[in-house]
């Protein structure tokens, strides 16, 4: 019955969202103002059907309602109940739903928090995102509805244990909210092109909708990461498959679009490549759920075989993105060109991030759709993997991250790159004292490695001289310098966190892919062995009962110098339902790195289990610098200026740190 | 899992349909990855390594431009399909025979085909994938840097001659001009 209700609910979401789509465009283009005003309510009608919609599914999961299809094929009655909840969006078909869900959200929200936006902007916002939700309503409806009922079934089939893990149940929400978050900007994009006009307001109102999907889509994809990394067994974080790329694109190009609004907001400079970025962070957002989504990944067979939701998504792209493109042909050079500037200038080295960034993400772009277009064209068969990416991308994001330091400390217009320069000395400096450091420590190599954490050191470094030159440390006061630090906005904060964050990630992950040490070793018990300083005793394995799996736990005790240090319990797991087996790797962490442990197989010609160890020097780096990223997107997110939307700015001249 | 049994999520055939696959490998997402990830051997197990550790490091960085062909996307050096197994020691063997990297790699494609080239060579038809990076920097800066360039010539073409005023325009001037100031 609930779960009828809520069948029924997401068809009433699609009558309401072509009316949304509809009116308020057609209110907007004969300037109308109460079929304008069409699209408020319905926006928020259209998030609470969906939402009933939702909540039904999510219903049908917690009772374990298994004469719903969907339920018995991903769900089991004695799966803990988080698993339960995370299963609703663990499956195809109740992803999308989750897809539109989150899509209704963010529609709602312009509706809820847009007032200061003028009515025809607002009216067409809400209109394309109607458009958005009208084409995903009805793949749901069609071709993909999570409400399909089977003859009831005594048991379900079972949610992959893998998938079963705190972080892993969080992934895809974050993920999805960043995804689909990028339709606000593609929204205000289609929206602008519609009108004919953007001005510096309309970058100030797509910033903060935009950094909020790349705070999302920073924490989601470091959640994946983080959860490959212990929980595939063996402290791999990025594998350069076709599915992480697809949500790694979706972040470059939104992080180009969040430094090219920022030129746009200040200097009305940009504005014609702000609207196609916006376009296309979307855009990829879309791709990335086409190519997951579709089948064509595991192969472009697959796609022939079950093609109906394949063509059906590949049409909503088609539509979606050649649709706003040619609108962007058609309007974009109507649209007045504002700001000067000279290449040695904030606009310059914000231009130059956009030319790298968006020559990165197009490189994985073409190394992830390569294989695909090669054989469907001629048959031929390639493989395009990790040695391509780093080979190609790698040496794109080296000169941002050499300049990235640089930018914030050229003025608007017309900067001064030698005065840029001396202020970071002090950044410099430290880069090159770890240059010669981490090549004294590890003078055997990777002779490529020191240069890294070097580069790393000058990212963060620099991002500290900026506050420094900011606060004028070492050159006012203690007062002055207190007074400035409380004084200095929120959004700035948050744009030297992220680029420290990014400083910290590229150390962690130099470090960890060059210096990682590891050993695999058959052991019986009483045996020992050596990792990186650390003298680990194998006592042997006994057998386990969780809640719905049993395991064989390894016991390994680590001392360091003679001096115990802990107890690590490396297990191999397998669940009920479905039958499947699993290693649960135990991490020790120590500031230095992690100690990493996987138990294996037994040996079979006796000579004890497979013990896997891998000490991963500065690995949590590569996470703590996508937390400070995010924390850095929120504080600015918080900055009164950008939330209060968009009042003319008072001229003044240029800020820079150097003031 | 690794050590178990073939990858469930990265292994077709292991029971679920490719939809669910799709979905499960969704999940392994991660961060920004600069610089070569040296990731060691996963699923090699200790009776299949060399004794010599020169010629085991190097079986290993052969082994991670290898792919493991029953696998999604995963080199030899991580998989535990049976497959990859027989690689490797293919790999140890003609290493152990003094093969070079490069006789080695051409020995297993000439076998599997160039699919087994995670680093694709550059051929006529890898071409476009190879030159695509440099072609879209040179492409995007130009035409970034046009645009710029461009606008410049015009304000400053702007400034040093300025448009000549139509005749309506010089008398609506003309008339401000000599209005007495109010």
């Amino acid at each position: 019955m609930i779960t009828e209700l809520g069948h029924f609910a997401l068809i009433l979401a699609l009558g309401v969202a072509i009316v949304q789509m509809v009116l308020p465009a057609w209110g907007a283009h004969v300037r109308e103002p109460r079929l304008m005003a069409v699209g408020e309510p319905a926006a928020l009608a259209q998030l609470t059907l969906i939402t009933i919609a939702f909540l039904s599914l999510t219903h049908a999961y917690v009772t374990s309602d298994f004469s719903v299809e969907s339920v018995w094929s991903n769900s089991h009655s004695m799966k803990p109940l988080l698993y339960k909840v995370s299963g609703v969006w663990g499956n195809h078909e109740g992803s999308m739903l989750l897809w539109v869900l989150i899509l209704a959200s963010f529609a709602a929200a312009v509706a809820l928090f847009g007032g200061n936006l003028p009515a025809t902007l607002r009216a067409n916002v809400l209109a394309v995102q109607s458009g958005i939700a009208v084409a995903f309503l009805a793949f749901i409806v069609l071709a993909s509805n999570p409400f399909t009922r089977i003859p009831p079934q005594p048991e379900g089939r079972g949610l992959n244990p893998i998938l079963q893990d705190p972080a892993l149940a969080f992934h895809p929400p974050f993920l999805y909210a960043g995804y689909v978050g990028l339709s606000i900007a593609f929204s205000f994009a289609v929206a602008a092109l519609i009108e004919g006009r953007t001005d510096a307001a309309w970058a100030r109102w797509v910033r903060p909708w935009t950094l909020a999907a790349w705070i999302c889509l920073t924490l989601g994809i470091a959640m994946g990461s983080w959860w490959a990394y212990y929980e595939l067994g063996w402290g791999g974080w990025w594998f350069w498959d076709p599915v992480e790329n697809a949500s790694f694109m979706p972040w470059l190009a939104a992080t180009a679009l969040l430094h090219s609004a920022l030129v746009m907001e200040k200097r009305e400079a940009l504005k014609v490549w702000t609207i196609l970025l916006a376009i296309l962070a979307f855009s990829l957002s879309l791709m990335g759920t086409f190519l997951v989504r579709s089948g064509v990944l595991t192969s472009v067979h697959a796609f022939a075989v079950d093609p109906r939701r394949g063509v059906f998504i590949l049409a909503i792209m088609g539509l979606l993105v050649g649709g706003s493109l040619a609108l962007y042909a058609w309007r974009a050079p109507r649209l007045e060109q504002g700001g000067l500037f000279a290449p040695i200038s904030r606009e310059g080295a914000l231009v130059l991030n956009n030319i790298l960034l968006t020559t990165g993400c197009a490189t994985v772009f073409i190394g992830t759709l390569y294989p695909l277009l090669l054989e469907s064209l001629t048959g031929a068969k390639i493989s395009v993997g990790p040695p391509y990416f780093n080979l190609t991308f790698v040496p794109v994001m080296l000169p941002l991250l050499l300049a990235m330091p640089l930018g914030p400390f050229l003025a608007w217009k017309r900067g001064d790159l030698a005065g840029a320069l001396q202020r970071l000395s002090a950044a410099a400096l430290a880069a090159l004292v770890m240059l010669v450091i981490s090549f004294a420590l590890f003078w055997r190599g990777p002779w490529l490695a020191p240069f890294g954490i070097a580069l790393g050191v000058w990212v963060v470094g620099g991002a500290l001289c900026e506050w420094g030159a900011r606060v004028k440390l070492f050159a006012a006061g203690n007062e002055e310098v207190l007074r400035r630090a409380r004084s200095l906005p929120r959004s700035a904060y948050g744009g030297m966190l992220a680029h420290a964050g990014i400083g910290l990630s590229v150390i962690g992950i130099v470090a960890t892919s060059a210096w990682q040490s590891e050993s695999v070793v058959a052991m019986k018990p009483g045996d020992r062995t050596e990792i990186a300083g650390y003298e680990l005793t194998f006592r042997g394995v006994a057998p386990s009962q969780g809640a719905n799996y049993k395991e064989q736990v390894g016991l390994l005790a680590v001392s360091r110098g003679g001096a115990a240090v802990t107890e690590l319990t490396p297990s191999k797991r397998i669940y009920d339902a479905p039958r499947q087996a699993t290693t649960e790797a135990a991490i020790h962490v120590a500031i230095s790195g992690d100690l990493y442990a996987v138990l294996g197989d037994e040996m079979t010609d006796g000579s004890g289990f497979v013990v896997r160890l891998y000490f991963n020097p500065l690995v949590r780096l590569i996470w703590l610098g996508a937390l400070v990223m995010a924390l850095g997107g929120a504080l600015s997110l918080s900055d009164r200026r950008l939330r209060i939307g968009a009042p003319r700015r008072a001229r003044r001249p240029a800020p820079s740190p150097a003031e | 899992m690794f050590v178990l049994r073939p990858h469930p999520k990265r292994h077709p055939g292991g029971g679920r349909d490719p939809v669910h696959v799709s979905v499960a490998i969704l999940v392994v997402t991660a961060l920004i990855a600069l610089f070569y990830a040296l990731s060691p051997a996963h699923a090699v197990e200790p009776g299949e390594m060399l004794k010599d550790p020169a010629l085991e490091a190097r079986a290993r960085r052969i082994s991670q431009e290898l792919r493991c062909l029953v696998c999604q996307n995963q080199s030899i050096d991580d998989s535990n399909a049976e497959l990859a197994r027989d690689l490797r020691v293919l790999v140890r063997e003609r290493l152990a025979a003094g093969d070079s990297d490069a006789a080695v790699l051409a020995f297993v494609e000439a076998r599997y085909g160039e699919f087994v080239l995670l680093r694709p060579p550059l051929k006529l038809h890898t071409f476009v994938l190879w030159a695509a990076p440099l072609l879209l920097l040179v492409g995007i800066a130009l035409y970034l840097f046009r645009r710029t360039r461009q606008r410049r010539a015009q304000a400053g073409g702007a400034n040093q001659q300025p448009s000549q005023l139509t005749s309506a325009e010089q008398q609506r001037l003309d008339a401000l001009l000599k209005r007495p100031p109010a």
